[in-house]
Parts: C-alpha cells; sequence; structure tokens
C-alpha cells in the first residue's frame, strides 16, 4: 500500500451491546461510555482526542454539546448530519482533516434509545412543513415502508426483480446475525418471534408490509450506539489495535427530480469518487457493509457501488452470494446481522464502520478469511424520496 | 373522540404558500422559469436552473403517469390505520414535474394500480384548501 494511501486509520472500535434500555441510559451515556470503550481499545485517553465528529443526535448543539459532555477540548469540530449515513460523513472528513494536519486523533459517537422511547424512526428532526417538500408530502400517509416500497416496485418493473431475489439480503444478513451473539441477543430483547436462520420462502411468506416489501425485509428498530477513532499515521503506529486505513470517500445527495429514476442513488455519485480515490475495484472487496434499512436499500446500493450492473442485482444475490462463507465471487455482506437482524436504532452508519474494521482485524464472529478490503455505504434520509451517500473504503494493512 | 382526519399543510409555509391557496380553486400550479425554461417543483422563490431567472406559476392539466407506487398494509397513523390497504404513489404530470399522492377511485389498489398507468388530479375538498390525489383515467 503506497504512504499516500496510509493517511488515517480508524484504530479503536466499539458497539453498545444493549439494544434495549428500558429507560435506564441516556442516548449521551451511550455516546460516552462508547467513546471511553472505543478510546480504551485504540490504547489512547479522552485527552488525546482533538477533533470531534458529532450528528447532533444527543441533543443541543451536536460538536459544542458533546465537547462539553465528553470533557474534551478538541480544535477540529463537524457537526455534519445527513441522516443514518452521518458516519461515513464523519469519517470522510476525519481523513480529510487528519492528512491536511488540522487533527490526530478524531472521534466520533453515536447513541440512541429509539426502541424505549418509541421514537419514530428514519424521520428525520423535522415535524410537517419544516421544509416546503414535507409540505406538500406529508398527507398521503407514506410510511418509510412505503418510501422504500416504491423504489422496489419500479426495480421490479424495470428489470424484473423479484421478491425471492431481494430475500437472498435478509436470509444472508440473518445467518450472519445467527453467528453473532449480541444481534442474537438483540433478537431477544426485542422479542422477535421465531430467532432462527431463515429461508427465502420465510421471507417471502411473511406478512407483507408495504408492497412488494415484507416484514422479513424491514429492520428493526433498537436502542443502541457506538464510537469510532480514527487517528494519524504517527498515533496509529502507537494502538494497541492494528490499523484499518481509510483509503477512499465519497459523498453524494439525491432527490426527486422530474423524469428522475428512483432505483439510482447517491451512492452512484458517491462510490467512484471512493473506489478512484482508493485505486482499487468494487470486486476486490472481501466486505460490504451496506445500510440494510430494507432489502431494497442493499439491492440499490450494490448495483451503484459497482458490484454489477444497474438492474443486475437480483440475479446477482441469488444463490447465497452475499453469505460470509461463499469466497471469491462477492463480498460477505453485512456480517455482523446488519438492521435486519443486529442493531438498527435509527442512524446505523456507525455500524458499517465498525463491522467493517472488526472484519480487517480479525475479529468477526462471521470472519472472512484473509480480508483485506471492505466498503461501508451509508444511505440516511429515505431511499424514496431525498437521501445522502456516503462512501468508506478501508484496508488493512 | 372526534374522528382522525388527513393531515393537512401549514398555510402559512412561504415557498408553498400560494400552491395550497390555488387548490381551494382546484387549480394544480407548478412554476417554470421564464429565463431557461427549467420546471421547478416542490415550490420555490428561486430557479434552480439559472441564477437571474424569475419563476412564472402555471397551471397544470392535472394529467400524468404512475412513476411507481406501492400499498400501505400498516400504519401507525390515526387516520391512515383505518384506511389500509391503500396505494400511494409518485405520479409524473404531463408538465414535467413529479409529485407523490394518493391513487384512489379504485375498487380494490392490490389490483387496480399499476406503473405506468395514466392519471388524472381529483381533489379533496377541505375547509381552506383541497388536497390533489389522483384516480385513473377511463
Amino acid at each position: 500500500m503506497p504512504a499516500k494511501d496510509r493517511q488515517a486509520a480508524i484504530v479503536g472500535i466499539h458497539e453498545y451491546p444493549s439494544r434495549a434500555v428500558e429507560g435506564l441510559v441516556s442516548p449521551l451515556q451511550i455516546k460516552a461510555a462508547s467513546a471511553a470503550s472505543a478510546l480504551k481499545d485504540a490504547g489512547l485517553n479522552w485527552s488525546d482526542v482533538d477533533a470531534i465528529y458529532d450528528a447532533g443526535e444527543g441533543g443541543g448543539f451536536g460538536g459544542l454539546t458533546i465537547a462539553d459532555y465528553f470533557g474534551i477540548q478538541p480544535s477540529v469540530i463537524d457537526t455534519t448530519n445527513v441522516g443514518g449515513s452521518s458516519y461515513e460523513f464523519h469519517a470522510a472528513h476525519a481523513h480529510r482533516d487528519i492528512a491536511s494536519g488540522k487533527a490526530n486523533v478524531a472521534l466520533l459517537t453515536y447513541g440512541s434509545t429509539a426502541h424505549s422511547t418509541s421514537t419514530a424512526i428514519g424521520v428525520g428532526g423535522g415535524g410537517v412543513g419544516m421544509h416546503p417538500a414535507d409540505n406538500l408530502e406529508s398527507f398521503y400517509g407514506m410510511t418509510l415502508i412505503s418510501n422504500y416500497a416504491m423504489v422496489a416496485h419500479r426495480h421490479m418493473h424495470d428489470y424484473g426483480t423479484t421478491s425471492e431475489q431481494l430475500a437472498e439480503i435478509s436470509t444472508a444478513t440473518r445467518l450472519h446475525a445467527m453467528r453473532n451473539p449480541e444481534a442474537v441477543a438483540a433478537m431477544t430483547a426485542l422479542e422477535f418471534l421465531d430467532i432462527r436462520e431463515t429461508t427465502i420462502d420465510d421471507v417471502v411468506g411473511s406478512r407483507m408490509i408495504a408492497d412488494p416489501l415484507h416484514l422479513l425485509e424491514c429492520c428493526m428498530i433498537s436502542d443502541g450506539g457506538g464510537a469510532v477513532v480514527i487517528a494519524s499515521p504517527e498515533v496509529a503506529a502507537n494502538c494497541k489495535k492494528p490499523p484499518v486505513w481509510i483509503l477512499g470517500t465519497g459523498e453524494a445527495t439525491k432527490y426527486p427530480t422530474a423524469g428522475g429514476d428512483i432505483t439510482t442513488s447517491a451512492a452512484a455519485q458517491s462510490a467512484p469518487l471512493a473506489f478512484g480515490e482508493a485505486g482499487v475495484r468494487a470486486d476486490e472487496m472481501d466486505v460490504a457493509m451496506i445500510y440494510d434499512s430494507f432489502s431494497i436499500t442493499v439491492l440499490t446500493l450494490l448495483e451503484d457501488l459497482g458490484f454489477c450492473k444497474k438492474g443486475e442485482g437480483g440475479s446477482w444475490v441469488e444463490g447465497g452470494r452475499l453469505r460470509f462463507d461463499r469466497r471469491g465471487d462477492g463480498p460477505a455482506l453485512n456480517t455482523d446481522g446488519g438492521g435486519l437482524s443486529s442493531n438498527h436504532p435509527g442512524m446505523r452508519g456507525i455500524f458499517l464502520l465498525i463491522e467493517a474494521a472488526r472484519q480487517l482485524r480479525g475479529e468477526s464472529t462471521s470472519q472472512v478469511d484473509g480480508a483485506r478490503l471492505a466498503v461501508a455505504h451509508g444511505n440516511g434520509g429515505s431511499l424514496g424520496s431525498r437521501h445522502s451517500g456516503g462512501t468508506v473504503i478501508l484496508g488493512s494493512d | 373522540m372526534a374522528e382522525a382526519t388527513r393531515p393537512l399543510p401549514r398555510l402559512t409555509e412561504l415557498d408553498t404558500q400560494a400552491f395550497w391557496e390555488a387548490t381551494a380553486d382546484k387549480e394544480l400550479r407548478y412554476q417554470q422559469c421564464g429565463g431557461c425554461g427549467k420546471v421547478v417543483f416542490y415550490p420555490r422563490q428561486h430557479c434552480t436552473g439559472c441564477v437571474d431567472g424569475a419563476l412564472a406559476w402555471k397551471i397544470s392539466a392535472g394529467l400524468g403517469t404512475v412513476y411507481t407506487y406501492s400499498v400501505v398494509r400498516q400504519s401507525y397513523h390515526p387516520y391512515f390505520r383505518d384506511r389500509v390497504p391503500y396505494a400511494i404513489a409518485w405520479v409524473d404530470l404531463d408538465e414535467g414535474f413529479r409529485v407523490l399522492t394518493n391513487v384512489v377511485g379504485v375498487e380494490d389498489p392490490l389490483t387496480d394500480v399499476s406503473i405506468g398507468q395514466r392519471v388524472r388530479v381529483t381533489w379533496e375538498a377541505h375547509e381552506d384548501v383541497c388536497i390533489p390525489l389522483f384516480e385513473p383515467v377511463g
């Protein structure tokens, strides 16, 4: 790996274990506990942190509030909030800020009690009328699921994609979840009715929520959070765990336009930037951590990331291609169990970075042998209307 | 307890105010730039195609095509939960803008709504505004 690719690395990670805190822990407490654990994982301390990245989901003024709460005095403060992909954006910005010499140790944290407090997820922070588009679109009963279902319907119409093909994403993800004790504990805590590996028939036979998406194609709503520490090569050299280098990043937005293609996401813009900067191709990826709010999100993003051509995702995922134990013809997908079966407190982008780092350290519960390269792609907002896409390419030494 | 009603727009929202006021007369309005010709929707005060164009209000004929749709089977909203299954859709108007709406006037949304279907605006009247919905043509 050339030296220019070693500008910043993930050196510390932590995923908050509980998915149902039942009012006993606040989002800020989850963020702080996760930050402390991630710093400990890296062999660093609060005083080492000089850059803070915060989506503001803990309340207050984002980076200001969280610096105060953590008791740190960062000199780079970034409060980017673009929905669930905010953490891919944060990683991109941390990479940039460290490479430019503005920072040495960057801290990203996330905390949510969406399950315990019955908070609607995926709907942004504002209410009706906060944005002019909301004041046109909020009166028709578009549930979050139907927003994504409209992407799936058009994908099926244009390309002949089937529910059975979409179900491949759910079954691969559940297989990985069943191997992850924290995911099994999550499904237990959230009272999943039938906690086991699933079949294509299970998924397409589950209750229809919004045509054409079934119950087992939808993510859970959990509590949770996590933290990621990103550091310069000089700091990384003295950390406890092997560095996971950030090789390339890309950012983009997408929103409805006249004649626009709903089956193409912001990833079509962000992915070429990230892969281009990293100097690698999608087909070199060992692991793909892709935002799985719903099955269709993953299928769309796999295409837009360049794993296959637009419209070919359905046949491409067939036959269990995304399983961790299928090597040589595609990446392992969401090896932690994903948002579908492990952890989705509303903005799951941070878990994409965490599990990708685990894989490249050799620490996953569904470890891909010899994993060297991973892509994390977050989708924030809503796939079927306005959303953001953040792509991060990661590599081990 | 009062019966739950469809949520309604804020008539004080500055970008969309004129759009909603026109619905009282069952006019489906959109904007087009007098300079560069760009069709703009949702309504705004600035043209998104050029930096010095003035947007003019136009009235749509209300005819369009279902771009995509979903039939909602489960909703927790106090109004919509009693109306499942219902069809939510993005409709492309012939004048070149895309709206979110419900496709109504069908016996069974599960079988009677389709992508590519021709639809026409129909209005659900409320006190100060009418909500544009769409129904199949013919």
